[in-house]
């Protein structure tokens, strides 16, 4: 038998739709992609009259329900093709692909985690945190957005984390600043080895440097525009600093999304 | 190997990644005999372009990636042999800042076991901008031509990739047909600009009428030339344009960014020898 791995390209439908805050979550049968799904990967979708396709974090998957094995994705409505996803009913069909890039690095022992996502990008980190806590590991999670309307709900995420923190840029709910405010704290209260972190690049960066500043290992999960998502066009350069000390530029699509938060060259992203 | 023998659909330079990546969407034979182009290598290895590197337009993308590509003898070491192994026939994309380099490109990328054929990338969109040897006129095109067939074992094709420039593409096709390339490709992205100004090159399916009309000139003028039709191809349709223009084979590059199965799907189609377009296909 094929072994399950490696991303297909599928014919996606979406089965539900749901307004929560200022996003849209869909959920979508997608043919052997929550099947072969790891927190950190990433789905392209094809959006109607566009050549290049549009990257979504997947927020979680379900092996069954009563459309078969579906994921979870959270829109955010910015420009064309995020707005046309966003307005899909239920029924759509639309070309997608995944999963993509590699997911997150899991720690082989049960270690103490602190995870750290800002807005739709905080996405991946409850699958993530869900596999931690089948691990043993301790999970602390952050989330953070400007306001309340953009804080990806984290109620479901207390069942898989010990302390759940809320950080909104205007105070409306949770702690009022930035990430960058107050991860170092964070860090030390939670006493993680592992810090895990998704969402614009202030927020990975403010993340990698707590962890190295405190001795911990971090992978953070980057987003620059993908235009094919597949690896294929060279077209979403990511600085790094490969393991021989040897300034590069990866591929964020496949080389990460997810990559260790000290190898990244962030004054050159 | 003539390049009669170059399957009808391939894929275009640096749109099929490293190749590993296209194979998971090339169905349970992955990438053998596909005629894969390589991304441009170039002797030294290149970080390629700032970002943004690609910026999507109706009907295309603009992009200048830069030739990223880890230079010739990491491609040697690590990428080539893997491909080989695939069952990929390998044609070598290459690019070159002098004569001299891509004569050398020639030369070693001949002893590398498996390259099936060497495609000189002589109309890239934005050559000065990315410090490639500067082409012209067309007797620029014709020496580097030449510099390479020299290197190169006649045996094995020599492909000139040029620029779709309806008012120079049949004297540019002349002249490297004379200085010994196998077949031509025609059709490169056309040279654009970013919403911000910045030099890129334009694909995709609104350059396909521009590249269709080169390669209609091009056949009309020199029938006994191979000519390898490139830009917009996405379907079985636009495929055909090229192939009733009289081209040989078509190559697809924007296409694979959009559907990674598009390649597959069209060799699939084309398998069956050569279809003659009916309403169905679309
Ligand atoms: C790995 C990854 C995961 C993502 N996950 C999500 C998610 O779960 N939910 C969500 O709402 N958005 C997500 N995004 C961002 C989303 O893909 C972009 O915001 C979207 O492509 C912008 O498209 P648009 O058509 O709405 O905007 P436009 O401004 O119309 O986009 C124009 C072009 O720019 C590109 N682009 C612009 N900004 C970005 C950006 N920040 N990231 C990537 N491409 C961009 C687009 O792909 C498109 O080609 C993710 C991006 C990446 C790279
Ligand atoms: C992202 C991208 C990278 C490309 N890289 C190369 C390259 O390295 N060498 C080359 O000769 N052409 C390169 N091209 C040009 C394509 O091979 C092709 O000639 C052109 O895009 C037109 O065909 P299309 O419309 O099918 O893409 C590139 C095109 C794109 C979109
Ligand atoms: S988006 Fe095309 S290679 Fe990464």
């Amino acid at each position: 038998m094929a072994e399950v791995q490696g991303p297909v390209h599928v014919e996606a439908e979406v089965v539900a739709t749901k307004r929560i805050g200022g996003y849209r979550h869909l959920t979508l049968t997608a043919p052997g992609v929550p099947e072969r799904f790891r927190a950190g990967n990433f789905v392209a979708v094809t959006v109607e009259g566009h050549v290049a396709r549009r990257a979504l974090w997947v927020h979680r998957v379900r092996a069954s329900s009563s459309f078969g094995p579906t994921l979870d994705v959270v829109v955010e409505s910015r420009g064309a093709g995020t707005a046309w996803l966003a307005a899909q009913p239920v029924g759509t069909r639309l070309a997608l692909t995944g999963p993509l890039g590699r997911p997150f690095a899991l720690p082989k022992d049960a270690v103490s985690c602190l995870l750290v996502g800002e807005g739709y990008a905080a996405a991946p980190l409850f699958p993530l945190a869900e596999r931690l806590r089948e691990r043993g590991c301790g999970v602390s999670l952050v989330v953070s957005a400007p306001d309340e309307a953009r804080l990806l709900a984290a109620l479901e995420a207390r069942r898989s984390a010990r302390s759940v923190t809320v950080i909104t840029a205007d105070g409306s709910v949770g702690q009022r600043g930035t990430v960058a405010d107050h991860v170092d704290d964070l860090l030390r209260r939670s006493d993680a080895d592992v810090v895990y972190a998704a969402g614009p690049t202030a927020v990975l960066r403010a993340a990698a440097g707590a962890a190295e500043r405190a001795g911990a290992w971090s992978q953070v999960a980057v987003e620059v525009p993908t235009p094919c998502g597949t690896g294929l066009c060279h077209g979403c350069p990511l600085p790094v600093v490969g393991e021989d000390g040897v300034d590069r530029v990866v591929r964020a699509c496949a080389d990460g999304p997810v990559v260790r938060g000290d190898r990244v060259r962030w004054g050159a992203v | 190997m003539s390049a009669f023998d170059l399957g009808p659909v391939m894929v275009a330079a640096g749109c099929g990644g490293t190749g590993r990546e296209l194979a998971a969407y090339c169905g349970p034979d992955g990438l053998d005999g596909l005629d894969l182009v390589t991304r441009s290598i170039t002797l030294d290895a290149r970080a390629g372009g700032p970002g943004p590197r690609i910026e999507e337009v109706p009907g295309g993308l603009v992009n200048a990636v830069g030739l990223p590509n880890p230079g010739l003898e990491h491609f040697l070491a690590t990428e080539l042999p893997w491909l080989v192994r695939a069952g990929a026939r390998v044609i070598v994309s290459i690019a070159g800042a002098t004569m001299g380099e891509y004569a050398d490109l020639a030369r070693r990328l001949s002893r590398a076991p498996g390259v099936a054929g060497l495609e000189v990338n002589v109309g890239a969109p934005d050559e000065v901008g990315v410090g490639l040897f500067e082409v012209r006129e067309p007797y620029h095109s014709a020496s580097v031509i030449a510099a390479v067939r020299r290197e190169f074992p006649v045996d094995r094709p020599v492909l000139a990739k040029l620029r779709p420039d309806v008012s120079r593409i049949v004297e540019g096709a002349r002249s490297c047909h004379e200085a010994g390339a196998t077949a031509v490709v025609v059709g490169n992205a056309v040279p654009a600009a970013f919403t911000d100004g910045r030099s890129g090159g334009l694909s995709g399916p609104a350059v396909a009428p521009v590249a269709l009309r080169c390669v209609t000139e091009v056949h009309r003028a020199l029938p006994e030339l191979p000519v390898i039709g490139c830009g917009g191809v996405h379907d079985v349709r636009s495929a055909n344009a090229y192939l009733d223009a009289g081209a040989t084979s078509v190559q697809v590059g924007t296409a694979l960014l959009h559907d990674p199965t598009t390649v597959a799907r069209l060799r699939a189609h084309f398998a069956t020898p050569r279809h003659v377009s009916t309403q169905e296909d679309r």
